[in-house]
């Protein structure tokens, strides 16, 4: 093949002369470019979109833009510049200098780790997959490719490193993140939240406000690595979660503001009668999707993630930022435990507790955007706050996975649950109706009409800009 | 049901391997038509007090002594059962094995016994479907790893669900510090016939391998999608039920609860009745032999179910193996004794090899073969005693064989002239009780002497004095009544002297003569591997650091 990669795969891994990459990436990039067409963006073949994309990890080559056929995309592979004389700064090996190269004896545990990052990534693409039919603007459209681009190009990221890490088992494992697809019953992705479906666009913002902050918080804990070429991958990748997440506050926000508009105008809370989306709703979807993505941390009492904390593989959220000995063999702090239908508390050594403090500042962090979207409420004098449901409701993880318990933590039966349950999670009523709203919206600078329009647009660009256009 | 506790302090509560399906906690079995499937639901927190939850299917001996019932239970109840699936009622997960957390409280007892019992119990999987026509079959639904997979080469296919994610691993060398020690290792290599090269990837891969890796590799034997996985196996498992074409007449005999009682220095069944001095560190044995019966046949046997002597006596002695076992460690010495009627053994013996083809009978033989291996293996000095009024004919002889040391009284007739001390074999003694190595008792003890065992044959059925016995060396020593007491006394004692751990030892090697098998290697090669490596400090330190997310340090040298 006759394909020169330093043009097409923008990167600053030195490509070209990596002889085992280039066999990799001949055999992988076509299977990729396939699976995009079947599984990405449904029925998008033929749409340029202004597309923003990293040439150079520079202030000036991360952010390039123009308009682009998306299966030409050009999906670079990219590590953030090395921090000099970096030094572990957790676990066992704290202090030594960090490696370059896979160590033999955390080769399993470092695959797997960016194994299950990488399953998230284009896991996503194929969850949001019929989005662009419904659209709320053309605003919109180009900010889902965007995302949708650029969770390809975390695949690539984590591709890279199997590729060019881990031999046979790696490109194995390349291979199989193109095999398993979100929702299939015989070969779903690895973890659960990502087998779901986001139909509506609500969801989506949901998803890039929720299970994108929990990537934005792997891809931080995994930037702590011993391990420099992930390290160094994941903060790269982090500067394109925040625009992620940009999109699903800023969604979420639109819609309220939209809202509260309604409800001004019609002087009623029911606003779903006047083509609007109920606070109700919106926090029905709130939690499901914090509750499905509070799973995603994992059990909070788990020996993997202890394991690989003390091996320096994965490490909490800004360590350096934590004022402790950084190696935890000797602290212990309190996780809840079920017991007697109660929600108490247990000393437990903090290694086993890694997931939970991950899963807390994460917690923290969604609080942060929901004070936001209460301000946004309380602007227009209306008594409702949206809340974040406890972690205890609707968990299929961890200790509260075999208890029933509302959205404010209380434990109740399985009868209660049942009987309450479409009033704290989407009912396939809301789902219906949710879906009734959203209508195709292309027209430049229109904006459907349960949702305000964004307060700029991409770039400087006005908001009426064609963002997408269609052949 | 499993009444113990496991700390520290070893505080240990006495452990109850009698149980039935309607106390399981952790599997189920259902029964449609000629296939039976055995499902894996581990309660996790079915004692808290145990300090560990049985997370992802993993196994405690709990666990064990339910699925230990559970196939005895099929092979007798349900005979019509063809092709057994075992398979775990839990959504994407199989079984992680033996529970980590609690091999890491057992002590160092505890840890063998549990191994030992857990690899009985996987032998005894592979005599049902070899032996019995109910071939066992596994699909895997998740991840198996360690025990789960062990389980899974215990049966005779092995279907893995290909899903892209759900992997079959030994992960105990990389992740542990220990070996799979199930009969993992032997069984990829002896049953699996797993190239050597690719088997030393997979059982230091503590990822283990997926769908096509697998079966290429022959570590399962079929693919599934998740949603062929059940009706697959199926189907499979009809057409092996099919092939089995057991010829049953009957319905399943009930195996009712065996009665037992225990006091502080006796254990009393029906038949048997063990006696323990903690002084000699002995226990007795005493064991009633069957009753004359007039009219012994089929219908007669069929109707008393498991009340029939051979049964009886092979579920009590294997129930008092294992309590002793388990709750008298430091009782070291075994002393065999019976008595009763040696026509109505004989005649037992006789009805029993002449319908050997019925499946009821073919099932109780099989079941004192099991038990007697249960003796072979145990780690205890085992002697007979061979006195006036002994009942060491046939099935019985068979305890004397399987004894280290076997005393016979010669000439006791002062007293009581009808009291005579006899010895006596059936055809049942060659070939239908065989030991692990494959062989009989009586081949095993006079191994390459084929002419021998040939004349021993001929005169089978004669129920033979000591001087003769002794001639023949079918027993140790024949003392007369003069020397006998002290005799005895003299051998318990010094067998109370010796280290235990010499002689658990010496034991298992002399008693393993000839051949090996895929289960004398288990039990003795790997299991040996298993116990030396769980006394290193590697293994220790490796198992107390699990979940604790600490990293253990190795002591490099090699030994
Ligand atoms: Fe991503
Ligand atoms: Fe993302």
């Amino acid at each position: 093949m006759n394909i020169n990669y330093n043009e097409t795969i923008p990167n600053n891994v030195n490509l070209s002369d990596d002889r085992r990459l280039l066999r990799a990436l001949e055999q992988w990039q076509p299977a990729y470019i396939n699976w995009w067409k079947e599984l990405g963006p449904d029925q998008t073949q033929n749409f340029e979109v202004y597309l923003r994309t990293a040439i150079s990890v520079d202030a000036k080559g991360w952010a390039h833009f123009g308009h682009v056929r998306m299966p030409e995309y050009r999906w670079g592979i990219f590590l953030s510049p090395a921090e000099k004389d970096r030094r572990i700064g957790f676990g066992h090996h704290k202090g030594e200098s960090t490696w370059t190269e896979v160590p033999g004896e955390y080769r399993t545990e470092l695959r797997r780790l960016i194994v299950t990052q990488g399953d998230t990534e284009p896991a996503s693409v194929e969850q949001q997959r019929h989005l662009s039919k419904t659209c709320p603007s053309l605003y919109d459209l180009r900010n889902l490719f965007q995302v949708n681009v650029e969770e390809g190009r975390h695949l690539w990221a984590m591709v890279y490193l199997l590729q060019a890490y881990f031999g046979r088992d790696g490109r194995e494992e390349a291979d199989e993140m193109l095999s398993r697809h979100a929702g299939d019953p015989n070969k779903p992705r690895i973890l659960e939240a990502f087998n779901e479906q986001t139909d509506d666009w609500l969801s989506f913002f949901m998803f890039t406000y929720f299970q994108d902050r929990d990537g934005k918080f792997q891809l931080a804990a995994l930037s702590e690595s011993a391990f420099e070429p992930l390290s160094r991958t994941c903060r790269f990748m982090l500067t394109e979660e925040a625009h992620h997440m940009f999109v699903g506050e800023t969604g979420i926000m639109r819609i309220i503001q939209r809202t509260c508009e309604l409800m001004r105008e019609y002087d009623t809370d029911k606003i779903s009668l006047m083509g609007g989306i109920d606070l109700n709703i919106i926090q029905k979807w709130i939690n499901f999707h914090y509750s499905i993505c509070l799973d995603l941390f994992g059990s909070e009492r788990s020996t993997n993630a202890a394991n690989y904390y003390s091996m320096g593989l994965k490490g909490r959220y800004q360590e350096n930022k934590i004022n402790d000995d950084h190696l935890l063999t000797d602290s212990y702090v309190s996780l809840p435990k079920i017991e007697e239908d109660e929600i108490r508390n247990e000393e437990t050594p903090a290694l086993t507790a890694i997931n939970m403090k991950l899963r807390e500042d994460y917690a923290k962090d969604s609080q942060r955007g929901l004070d936001r979207f209460n301000k946004i409420i309380e602007s227009y004098c209306i008594d409702t706050k949206l809340t974040l449901p406890h972690p205890a409701f609707n968990r299929n993880i961890g200790v509260f996975k075999d208890v029933k318990a509302s959205p404010s933590g209380k434990i109740i039966d399985a009868t209660t649950w049942n009987k309450q349950r479409d009033q704290w999670l989407p009912s396939s009523a809301d789902y219906e109706l949710v879906k009734s709203l959203m209508v195709q919206v292309i027209e430049p600078g229109k904006m459907a009409g349960w949702i305000a329009p964004p307060k700029r647009g991409i770039h400087g660009l006005p908001i009426d800009y064609e963002y997408v256009l269609f052949h | 049901m499993l009444s113990y506790l496991v700390n520290k302090r070893a505080l240990i509560l006495m452990i109850n391997f009698f149980t039935s399906p309607d106390q399981y906690k952790h599997w189920q079995i259902n029964i449609s038509g000629n296939v039976a499937t055995l499902l894996l639901n581990v309660d996790e927190n079915e004692n808290p007090t145990l300090g560990y939850t049985l997370k992802l299917n993993s196994y405690d001996l709990g666990v064990d002594i339910e699925l230990n019932d559970a196939v005895q239970r099929l092979r007798f109840e349900h005979p019509e059962v063809g092709a057994v699936i075992i398979t775990s009622a839990k959504d994407r997960v199989f079984s992680a094995g033996a529970n980590i957390q609690m091999l890491g409280q057992l002590s160092h007892v505890e840890k063998v016994n549990f191994c030992k019992y857990t690899n009985e119990t996987r032998i005894s999987i592979e005599d049902a479907s070899l032996n019995s026509g109910q071939t066992y079959l596994c699909a895997i639904n998740g991840p198996a790893s360690g025990g789960g997979y062990e389980l899974a080469l215990a049966t005779e296919h092995i279907i893995l669900v290909d899903d892209g994610a759900t992997a079959i691993a030994l992960p105990e060398v990389p992740s542990l510090a220990v070996l799979p020690g199930t009969g993992g290792l032997t069984r990829v290599i002896d049953k699996r016939h797993v190239r050597r090269d690719r088997a030393d990837f997979f059982c230091t891969t503590s990822e283990g391998v997926r769908g096509r890796r697998a079966l290429d590799w022959n570590l399962v034997d079929e693919l599934a999608t998740r949603s062929n996985l059940v009706s697959q196996t199926h189907s499979r498992a009809k057409s092996f039920a099919q092939k089995n074409n057991r010829r049953i007449s009957a319905n399943g005999i009930k195996l009712e609860p065996i009665n037992r009682k225990i006091e502080k220095n006796l254990i009393s069944y029906d038949l048997i009745e063990i006696l323990i001095n903690r002084d000699l560190r002995t226990a007795t044995f005493k064991i009633k032999g069957p009753d004359k019966t007039s009219n012994l046949s089929i219908k007669y046997i069929y109707s008393i179910g498991c009340k029939f002597w051979p049964l009886a006596f092979a579920r009590e002695l294997d129930d008092a193996i294992l309590h002793l076992r388990f709750n008298e460690p430091e009782i070291g010495t075994w002393v065999l004794t019976s008595e009763g009627n040696h026509d109505a053994m004989e005649a037992i013996d006789k009805i029993m090899l002449k319908n050997y083809k019925n499946w009821f009978i073919h099932e109780i033989i099989l079941n004192l073969k099991r038990t007697f291996k249960r003796l072979d293996i145990s780690s205890r000095s085992l002697i007979a005693l061979i006195e006036p009024n002994s009942c060491f004919t046939g099935t019985l002889a068979e305890l004397a064989l399987a004894a280290d040391t076997s005393y016979m009284l010669d000439k006791a007739i002062e007293e009581n002239t009808e009291k005579k001390t006899t010895f006596c074999l059936t055809g049942i003694n060659f070939g239908y009780l065989s030991m692990s190595n494959g062989l009989s008792r009586i081949s095993s003890r006079f191994l390459g002497n084929k002419g021998h065992i040939e004349k021993i044959k001929l005169i089978g059925g004669k129920q033979l004095e000591a001087k003769e016995a002794e001639e023949l060396g079918l027993v140790t020593f024949a003392p007369d009544d003069i020397d006998w007491d002290d005799e005895i006394r003299i051998a318990l004692e010094a067998r109370a002297s010796f280290s235990p751990d010499a002689l658990s030892a010496m034991e298992a090697n002399l008693r393993f003569g000839g051949p090996e098998t895929i289960e004398s290697k288990i039990f003795s090669r790997l299991s040996a591997w298993q116990n030396w490596l769980f006394q290193r400090p590697n293994a220790n330190t490796s198992l107390e650091s699990y979940g604790t997310g600490k990293q253990p340090t190795f002591d490099r040298n090699r030994v």
